[in-house]
């Protein structure tokens, strides 16, 4: 899959979407406006400062026994009647996934909105083998007519706006006229999917929750696709991260309480759907099979390290990528792989490496906005620096995928050159000095300084630095 | 060379191999829960938050007794020119209806067969569905559905509308406060469903749009106590 | 909260990028301090928080560099930083960069001497600002640094009014990164570049014919920009511009 995506092609990514208007015209007012909903909803310091603790520890308390929970996961989706699967990989996954269709006979599948099966490219797999999953998603379904991936992971089709969906709808949907009516482009959508969701021999879902405690699978929802998907179909296959697990049930209402909120402004999503079993004796309705699917792809070895661990608290509210400047500028596209944001900048060169996607823990200022809205309290920019730390100076043991693949000659004598500046007070009376005389000489097309100069002027060295004005004023003296 | 008897063929398993990473990784402690509470509401405040988050979700709230609810049920049913509703001919409550409305009003429908025998009318013909609920929360305006047999998942999803019935009495304040009072750890249902509202989305251009998958309606019986 | 106790005299940590290209800010940031009474001394060995190359990765050459200023402020006297990025570094994450190593008691306790200069100005000392200058408008730039990790928010708004000459205009987009990052803006250079060309546009929205700021990085990002795209206000540092409002300059 690495070799498929770009390898550290950020900056040229971002190069393509800064220079769309239409691109950040989009993207800057959606971000507005998700941005002032969260704020709406969290107005009360106070509840916010503490839901928010009891969400981080629910998660980190899972992280912390995760192998211990999802065995008990595992004996309860069993005890009930759920088949649990496991892949280290997101080819085992695919392959587990298709496994089970096919022993069903299952041709037709409809699909719940899953970022995970996104990140195991599952629809490519199953189409080369002859089923094409229909995305029921209202935005999943906007983006598989396009053709494209999702640019956030909330609202997969947040780049387009609704002349361009009503293109597309007229464009592919049969007898569909051009309408920018957002009813009639939902009725639309309705019409067409109502006979995917009755003809089709399985349901594919994410899940956002899974609770050990009970070995229920909740999934959290707004439009009715995922009810309908899950439980329509006979068959009903959920595919989550190993990292989705909660230990109780209590764990599920203060992260429900954040979810939905810092996501989209909402108190609650219009649907909470908590499964813990297929159809049961008597029961009239309901899936008669279904499957979970642990998938790993690189989640032990994050665990693995105790401080990148808290990655894996991640509950994909998207908040992070909301109020990040980068990321508003340049969307979801431009971090190529399946997470974009300051999420996706951890999340992906932990899971592809560091040698395929080491430029992404840079694309940031560490202006710490993410941080704030975090729910889970995952502290993003520390772990970017980590992630910096370790794409030049592995730490020992290989923590990361690619550690010290950046590491260039040129860079690390840079930084010893720098330290010797600046660890040894005569040297660096000596340089500054210099740099007062001469350091204006230096040319705006000198590299470096070059990237800088093509937006702002040059900055000026003073003649006489801070250290020479306070040593001249007396301030040096005790 | 032979191999040992008995060779763990575990590590070659995927699970062996994920739980042993998982097992093998240093420990952080589990961190303690902090406290954290849920607003809770008096009586008539539980009430009235429960309702304006209906409402605020674009979801009709009325208040009915516990007698005359079928019949309010006709007359806004009628009013909307609803042909059938689907119904569950074994609960009290749908005992209740069929004995009220005796032949007027929307056709009743029974579902009483399996999907697989229903499918079509669920899909296509159904113009409503009516159930019960096992509470409502006040706290974000949420029903909580407790599918059975006699009351199958698919009534509240797939007719446009969704009628559902809530006893004053069993509205709690908070998830959190079900959770515990409704002792859901001790036995899940197949499947437990918070309904907040009729299916609505926000992708195209954030702007919201009702009616997407799920019911493009649902209103809210809310059964007060007998007294006038 | 708790206000600090007065002290007879402090520190002052000039900051890398206030040496070299702003040291007139620094100055008037001592004689700020000085006019309130206190002795103010400029310890000559220090050099720089360590902050870029902490950003970068290279922790140990960071280390060595914030160990040389864990020498140069000895004692418990007051550290005053006139810069939220300095400051926000020197508290918050010298502690955990020591961890392990027979610095860490004194890391820990210098960071907790580190102030940020209007959040001494004003929580220490507790400021009367008498304004002698003209009118003028202006806007506030809080770097992210400052808001979010020194916690300096409402600080140096506070001194700000105390001007009686000086309207403050809000920019509704001041949380917002001027895209400054330290190497981000050369290694994400673009970016940067639409980062701050969308600041400038929300300062220059305001109306203020000055832009003030805590921090030299953001200031140099902004005005650079500013200037290079011609635009009509000028960038001060917060030091500079109190101390010649009450000169009347």
């Amino acid at each position: 899959m690495a070799a498929e995506a770009g390898k550290m092609e950020f900056g040229a990514k971002a190069h393509t979407a800064l220079n769309d208007p239409k691109l950040r015209a989009n993207f800057r007012r959606a971000m507005d406006g998700l941005m002032t909903k969260r704020a709406i909803q969290f107005a009360d310091e106070a509840e916010w400062t503490s839901l928010r603790a009891r969400g981080a520890a629910a998660r980190a308390n899972a992280l912390a026994k995760l192998a211990e929970l999802l065995e008990q996961l595992e004996a309860n989706c069993l005890r009930n009647g759920i088949q649990v699967h496991w892949a280290e990989t997101t080819q085992e996954a695919n392959s587990i996934v298709l496994g089970i269709l096919e022993a069903a006979g299952a041709r037709t599948v409809i699909k719940g909105k899953s970022m995970v099966t996104e990140e195991m490219h599952l629809n490519a797999h199953l189409e080369k083998h002859g089923i094409t999953p229909v995305e029921s998603d209202l935005g999943e379904y906007i983006i598989q007519l396009a053709g494209e991936a999702p640019s956030h992971i909330v609202m997969p089709c947040i780049h387009k706006n609704k002349a361009e969906i009503a293109e597309l709808f007229h464009d592919k949907i049969e007898g569909q006229a051009y309408t920018e009516n957002v009813d009639e482009l939902t009725a639309a959508a309705r019409a067409a999917l109502r006979g995917a969701f009755a003809g089709a021999d399985a349901g594919i879902s994410g899940v956002n929750f899974a609770v050990a405690e009970t070995g229920t699978l909740v999934l959290i929802e707004n439009e009715g696709n995922g009810r309908l998907s899950t439980t329509l179909p006979p068959l009903h296959i959920a595919v989550t991260g190993i990292e989705k697990v909660l230990e109780k049930l209590d764990d599920v209402p203060p992260l429900l309480s954040l979810l939905p909120r810092s996501a989209t402004g909402q108190p609650i999503t219009t649907y909470v759907n908590m499964i813990s079993s297929p159809r049961k004796d008597g029961e009239k309705d309901g899936p008669k099979a279904v499957h979970l699917v642990l998938l790993d792809n690189g989640r032990s070895r994050v665990h693995g390290d105790t401080e990148l661990r808290d990655t894996l608290r991640c509950i994909r509210c998207a908040a992070c990528m909301n109020h990040c400047p980068v990321y508003t500028r340049v969307g979801g596209h431009t971090y190529t792989f399946t997470y974009p944001g300051p999420i996706g900048k951890l999340l992906t060169p932990q899971i592809e490496g560091l040698d395929c996607a080491g430029d992404q823990p840079h694309a940031s200022t560490l202006c710490r906005a993410c941080a704030d809205v975090c729910p889970v309290q995952i502290p993003i920019p520390d772990l970017l620096v980590r992630l910096r730390t370790e794409s030049v100076r592995p730490t020992s043991g290989q923590a990361v995928k690619g550690a010290g693949s950046s590491a260039t000659a040129a860079e690390t004598l840079g930084w010893k050159g720098w330290t010797l500046l600046y660890a040894s007070p005569l040297v660096y009376r000596i340089g500054t000095r210099m740099l007062g005389w001469f350091g204006n000489l230096m040319p705006s097309s000198a590299p470096m300084l070059k990237q800088w100069t093509s937006v702002r002027t040059k900055p000026k060295f003073a003649a006489k630095s801070l250290h020479e004005l306070a040593r001249e004023k007396g301030y040096c003296d005790e | 060379m032979n191999w040992p008897a008995r060779r763990d063929t575990a590590m070659n398993n995927p699970r062996e191999r994920i739980l042993s990473r998982l097992k093998a990784a240093p420990k952080a402690a589990a961190p303690l829960r902090p406290d954290w509470t849920p607003p809770t509401y008096d009586a008539a405040g539980r009430k009235a938050k429960f309702k304006a988050m209906l409402e605020a979700s674009h979801a009709d709230v009325h208040e009915v007794s516990p007698h005359d609810w079928p019949q309010r049920l006709k007359t806004i049913l009628a009013n909307k020119g609803v042909g059938n509703v689907v119904y569950a001919p074994a609960t009290p409550a749908g005992r209740q209806l069929a004995e009220s409305w005796a032949g007027s009003g929307p056709e009743l429908v029974a579902y009483d067969r399996a999907v697989e025998e229903f499918k079509d009318v669920l899909v296509s013909k159904a113009d409503a569905g009516l159930t019960t609920t096992k509470g409502g929360i006040a706290q974000t305006g949420s029903l909580v559905l407790w599918p059975t047999p006699d009351e199958p998942r698919l009534m509240s999803l797939l007719p446009p509308i969704h009628v559902a019935l809530v006893e004053e009495a069993s509205l709690t304040d908070s998830l959190a406060e079900t959770i515990r009072a409704q002792g859901w750890a001790g036995a899940m249902p197949t499947n437990a469903v918070l309904v907040s509202g009729p299916s609505k989305t926000a992708d195209i251009e954030q702007t919201l749009a009702y009616g997407v998958h799920g019911p493009k309606e649902l209103i809210v019986l809310l059964i007060g106590s007998d007294s006038p | 909260m708790t206000t600090p106790p007065r002290p007879n005299s402090v520190y002052f940590f000039g900051t890398c990028l206030i040496d070299l290209f702003y040291p007139e800010a620094g100055l008037a940031g001592m004689e700020l301090l000085k006019r309130e009474g206190l002795k103010v001394v400029f310890p000559p060995k220090q050099t720089c928080c360590g902050q870029p190359a902490r950003n970068n990765g290279y922790q140990d050459e960071a280390r060595a560099v914030a160990r040389l200023q864990l020498d140069a402020f000895p004692g418990d006297r007051p550290i005053v930083v006139p810069s939220g990025s300095c400051a926000g570094m020197m508290k918050t994450h010298y502690p955990e960069m020591f961890e392990g190593t027979p610095d860490h008691d004194r890391a820990v306790a210098f960071s907790k001497r580190v102030f940020e200069l209007t959040e001494f100005l004003v929580d220490v000392l507790g400021v009367r600002l008498e304004d002698k200058g003209q009118p003028v408008t202006v806007t506030w730039h809080p770097s992210c640094h400052s808001q979010r990790e020194a916690g300096v928010i409402e600080q140096p708004k506070a001194l700000l009014r105390q001007l009686a000459n000086v309207t403050l205009v809000e920019n509704p987009r001041e949380k917002e990164c001027c895209g400054f990052g330290g190497a981000f803006a050369v290694r994400q250079a673009e970016i940067s570049a639409a980062m701050v060309a969308d600041k400038v546009a929300s300062i220059e929205e305001t109306g203020a014919t000055q832009v003030v700021s805590g921090d030299c990085g953001c200031l140099m990002n902004i005005t650079g920009a500013a200037e290079k795209s011609r635009k009509g206000f000028k960038g001060r540092h917060i030091a500079e511009f109190i101390l010649e409002r009450c000169h009347g300059r």
